[in-house]
C-alpha cells in the first residue's frame, strides 16, 4: 500500500517555487498597532482628566449624570458624572469630572449653580435649557486654594466676578418689593443691579449691596441720591397730572434709580462700597438735606376733624414738616378740650430765609432754640392754623402763615418744646360767615310775602277769566265781518265777474267810436264839401281792416 | 488507531484552488503548477497569525465598547451612547426585540468570537482530541456568524446618512464605531487565517 502511493507520488508534478514569503511573525504588527492605538487612547483620557469635583445642590431637578455639562461663559469644562444623595439626605451631591484646561475651577472661591429656565417678573433667563437640559453654571474666583467639596447655590449669582464696576451699599428702613436682582437705573437705563441684602445689625433697617456695571459706576458721585423706583408716583399739580414711572418691569418687580441732585454738587465718583441712603421716592431724595428737626406744639380750640398724623406742616406755603402727635387736653377754666398738637419741622427746609434767621439770631446772642427770634415773629402775627388741604376728603394740615389782624396772645419762649400759638383756621372763619348769612335770611318775613303774592295772583286769575267771557267773543265777531268783506272784494275783482266784462264792453265801443271819428275826419279832409253836400254813393270810404284780436265775444250793448 | 493516511504521509499536497494534487517537496514558497496559487499543507503560521490578529482584536473591542459609537441630536438633545448603553436605551424604552438583535450582534457575536477561536487555538495547539468534531463545526459557526457583527456599523452608517434633519434631529457617527468595525474586520481575518485542518492534526484519527 506504501508502495502505491509512492507511485502515485512520483507522477505527480511538482510544485514550483515562486517568491520567499513575508515573515509570518511581521502580523504581530497588527497587535502592536492595536496596542499602541488603545494606549494612546488611554493616555490621551488620562491627560484629558481634570480634577473631579462634588457639588452639593437642594434638588437635582435637571441633573442628569453623564450628560449635563459644566459650563462657563458658555463653554462646556466638565460634566456631571454620578448624582447622589447626601448623607443626611438633606442635599444631593453632584460628581462632576472637570476637564484638564478647567483645572483652576477647583479653587476656594468658585461658585456653581444651576441654569434652569426661570421666568420672573425681571425677565426670562435660561430658554435655551429648556430644550437642552438644565446646566450647571460656574463662576471661577481669583483664589489658588483648591477645592473639592463645593455647595451650589440655588438662584444665579447677579453679579459674576471680576466683572467691571462698582459695589456700594444701601442703606433703607425696608427691603420694600426689592429682590437680588432687581435692576437699577441711571436716567432709565439699567446700569446695574441689586446683588444681595440683609438686615442690619440691630434689626433696624436694611442693607443692600448693589453692584452698577463700568463704565457706568463713575456716574455714581459722592453726592447721588438713590430711590426705590418701584410703583407709579402719580401727581396732580397746577399743571395737570402727572404720572411718573420707571420702566413697566420696574413698576411689578421693583427697582432703584439713582441721579445726582440738582444744582452745583460734589460730582467725584463715590469710592468702592460707599454707604447711601435708599429714598422712598425721587421726591424726597432730590430734595435737599433736611436737618436738625426741632419738634413744636401747638393748642387749638376746635375740633381737628380730618388732621391726621404725617399731615403736613407748612411755613408760607413751603413744606417745613409734618404732624407726630394728636393728643386731646381739657381746660377746667373754661371747660373746653383743646386739642394738643405736636409736629417736627425741619427749618432748614427754609433754605436762605432759615441761614439768615440763624445768623441774625446768632447776631443778637439768641440760643439755640431761637425763641427770641420766634417771639418776635408772633408779635408780628405768626400763629398756626388748622386749613383744609383737601375740600372733597376735608383733610386738614397746619399752616403757619402772618396774620396781622391776629389778637396778640402771650408767647413764653423759654418752654419746651416751643408753643406756637394759634388761630381758628380759615374754614371755622367762613363757616362763621355762613351762619352770620342764614341767621340774617332767617329774618326775612317769607310768610307774609307769601301770603301777598297769592292773594295777587288770586285777582290775575279772576281778570284772566273777564277777558275770557266777555271779550274774546266780540274779537270774534269782528273778525268774522272783516272776513266776509273781504270775500266780497274778492269776488269783485275775479276775471269772470259782470264788473270785468262791462269793463271790456265799455272800452270796445269806446275804440269803434274813435275808428267812426276818424275815418269821419278823413272822409272830411278829403271831401269838405260833403259837410254841405252830403256823402257821394260811388265815393267810398276807404274801407279800414278790422282791428285785429278783436274780443269775438264782443258785446253787443 | 488510525491507519487511514493522510495527504502528508503520503508526501502529497493539494492545491486549495484547483484541486492539483501535488508532490510536497517541503518547501515553504511553493506554488500550484496549475493555477499558481500557493501551496501549504497548512496555512502557514496560522497559530501565530489567528492569534495576532485574536489579541488585535480584543484591544480594539475594548475602546468599541467603552467609547460612544452615535452621537443622536434631538431638538437640541444630545445624546452620545455606546453599544452597551445603546441596547440599555432600547430596551428601557421599550423595543426589547430590538435590543435583543444588537445586543447579539454586537457584543453576544464578537464575544463568543473570542471565545471560540481562543478555544480553538488552545486545544489545536495542545493537539487535543477532545471534540474534534465539534470543535470542527464550532469554526463554520465562527465563519458564519462573522459577517453579521457588521450589523452595528451598518445601523450608524445607515443613520447618519438617513437622519440629517439639522436641529429636529441627527446622528452621527463616534470613533467608537472605528474600533467596533476594526475588530470585526480583525476577527474575521483571524478566523481565516485559522487552518481548521489544525483541528485534526493532533493524532489519527480514528473513524
Amino acid at each position: 500500500m506504501t508502495d502505491d502511493n509512492k507511485l502515485i507520488a512520483d507522477d505527480l508534478p511538482e510544485p514550483v517555487v515562486h517568491r520567499p514569503r513575508i515573515n509570518a511573525s511581521l502580523v504581530w504588527l497588527v497587535p502592536i498597532i492595536a496596542a499602541l492605538v488603545g494606549l494612546s487612547l488611554v493616555v490621551h483620557a488620562w491627560i484629558e482628566a481634570g480634577p473631579t469635583i462634588s457639588i452639593s445642590f437642594l434638588s437635582a431637578e435637571g441633573l442628569d449624570p453623564g450628560k449635563t455639562p459644566v459650563k462657563y461663559k458658555n463653554v462646556i469644562i466638565g460634566r456631571v458624572t454620578a448624582v447622589r444623595l447626601s448623607e443626611d439626605r438633606s442635599r444631593i451631591i453632584a460628581k462632576v469630572a472637570l476637564e484638564k484646561s478647567a483645572q483652576g475651577f477647583a479653587t476656594a472661591d468658585t461658585r456653581f449653580w444651576v441654569v434652569r429656565p426661570r421666568i420672573g417678573l425681571g425677565g426670562v433667563s435660561g430658554i435655551d435649557t429648556l430644550l437642552s437640559g438644565a446646566f450647571i453654571g460656574a463662576d471661577v474666583g481669583q483664589s489658588n486654594e483648591p477645592k473639592s467639596e463645593f455647595t451650589g447655590l440655588e438662584n444665579p449669582p447677579s453679579v459674576t466676578h471680576g466683572a467691571p464696576g462698582k459695589t456700594f451699599d444701601l442703606h433703607s428702613d425696608d427691603l420694600g418689593s426689592l429682590d437680588i436682582g432687581s435692576p437699577i437705573y441711571y436716567r432709565r437705563i439699567q446700569v446695574g443691579r441689586v446683588s444681595s441684602y440683609r438686615l442690619d445689625k440691630d434689626g433696624k433697617g436694611v442693607t443692600l449691596q448693589i453692584f452698577i456695571d463700568a463704565p457706568n459706576d463713575q456716574f455714581v458721585t459722592t453726592s447721588s441720591r438713590f430711590w426705590n423706583a418701584s410703583g407709579v408716583d402719580v401727581s396732580l399739580g397746577a399743571d395737570g397730572l402727572k404720572v411718573n414711572t420707571q420702566s413697566l418691569a420696574t413698576v411689578l418687580a421693583g427697582g432703584v434709580a439713582f441721579q445726582d441732585p440738582p444744582g452745583p454738587h460734589d460730582a467725584t465718583p463715590a469710592q468702592e462700597d460707599a454707604p447711601f441712603r435708599l429714598f422712598n421716592d425721587r421726591a424726597t431724595a432730590m430734595a435737599p438735606p433736611d436737618g436738625e428737626p426741632r419738634y413744636i406744639r401747638m393748642r387749638f380750640n376746635q375740633s381737628l376733624r380730618g388732621l391726621a398724623v404725617d399731615a403736613p406742616v407748612e411755613f408760607l406755603g413751603v413744606p417745613f414738616g409734618r404732624v407726630v402727635s394728636i393728643n386731646l387736653d381739657f381746660d377746667e377754666k373754661t371747660q373746653t378740650f383743646p386739642t394738643i398738637v405736636g409736629a417736627v419741622v425741619y427749618p432748614a427746609r427754609l433754605g436762605k430765609a432759615h441761614d439768615k434767621l440763624v445768623a441774625l439770631a446768632k447776631a443778637r446772642g439768641d440760643d439755640e432754640q431761637m425763641s427770641q427770634m420766634m417771639g418776635r415773629l408772633v408779635e408780628h402775627g405768626l400763629r398756626a392754623q388748622a386749613r383744609t388741604g383737601n375740600l372733597l376728603t376735608g383733610q386738614l394740615y397746619i399752616a403757619m402763615d402772618f396774620l396781622p389782624k391776629a389778637p396778640p396772645v402771650p408767647f413764653d419762649g423759654a418752654a419746651k418744646p416751643l408753643e406756637i400759638p394759634t388761630a381758628p383756621g380759615d374754614f371755622d372763619k367762613i363757616q362763621q360767615q355762613i351762619a352770620d348769612i342764614v341767621g340774617k335770611l332767617q329774618k326775612v318775613p317769607f310768610d307774609s310775602i307769601g301770603k301777598n303774592l297769592n292773594d295777587s295772583l288770586a285777582e290775575l286769575h279772576n281778570t284772566l277769566k273777564q277777558v275770557n267771557g266777555s271779550v274774546l267773543p266780540e274779537v270774534k265777531a269782528t273778525l268774522k265781518g272783516a272776513q266776509q268783506t273781504l270775500g266780497t272784494a274778492n269776488s269783485a275783482f275775479a276775471p269772470d265777474s259782470p264788473l270785468q266784462q262791462n269793463l271790456g264792453g265799455s272800452l270796445q265801443e269806446l275804440q269803434r267810436a274813435a275808428r267812426s271819428l276818424r275815418v269821419l275826419t278823413d272822409y272830411l279832409g278829403d271831401h269838405p264839401d260833403a259837410l254841405l253836400r252830403g256823402r257821394r254813393a260811388d265815393d267810398k270810404p276807404l274801407q279800414t281792416p278790422p282791428p285785429p284780436a278783436a274780443p269775438t265775444q264782443g258785446s253787443k250793448p | 488507531m488510525s491507519t487511514l493516511p493522510r495527504a502528508g504521509d503520503l508526501g502529497l499536497i493539494g492545491c486549495h484552488v484547483c484541486g492539483l494534487v501535488c508532490r510536497d517537496i517541503n518547501a515553504s514558497d511553493a506554488a500550484c503548477p496549475r493555477c499558481g496559487s500557493a501551496l501549504h499543507k497548512r496555512k502557514s503560521a496560522s497559530y501565530s497569525r489567528t492569534w495576532a490578529l485574536l489579541i488585535a482584536a480584543f484591544i480594539f473591542y475594548i475602546p468599541a465598547n467603552v467609547l460612544p459609537i452615535m452621537r443622536t441630536v434631538s431638538v437640541g438633545d444630545v445624546d452620545d451612547n455606546t453599544i452597551l448603553s445603546g441596547v440599555i436605551e432600547l430596551w428601557v424604552k421599550g423595543s426589547p426585540d430590538l435590543a435583543i438583535i444588537v445586543f447579539t450582534a454586537s457584543i453576544v457575536v464578537p464575544v463568543l468570537k473570542f471565545f471560540a477561536l481562543s478555544l480553538l487555538l488552545i486545544s489545536s495547539q495542545r493537539r487535543s482530541l477532545w471534540a474534534q468534531r465539534q470543535r470542527s463545526k464550532l469554526f463554520r459557526l465562527v465563519e458564519f456568524i462573522g459577517y453579521w457583527s457588521m450589523l452595528d456599523v451598518f445601523v450608524v452608517a445607515l443613520l447618519t446618512a438617513l437622519v440629517q434633519f439639522g436641529f429636529f434631529s441627527e446622528v452621527e457617527p463616534l470613533p467608537g464605531v472605528i474600533y467596533f468595525g476594526l475588530t470585526v474586520v480583525i476577527t474575521m481575518l483571524a478566523s481565516m487565517t485559522f487552518d481548521p485542518r489544525l483541528i485534526w492534526d493532533g493524532r489519527d484519527f480514528d473513524d
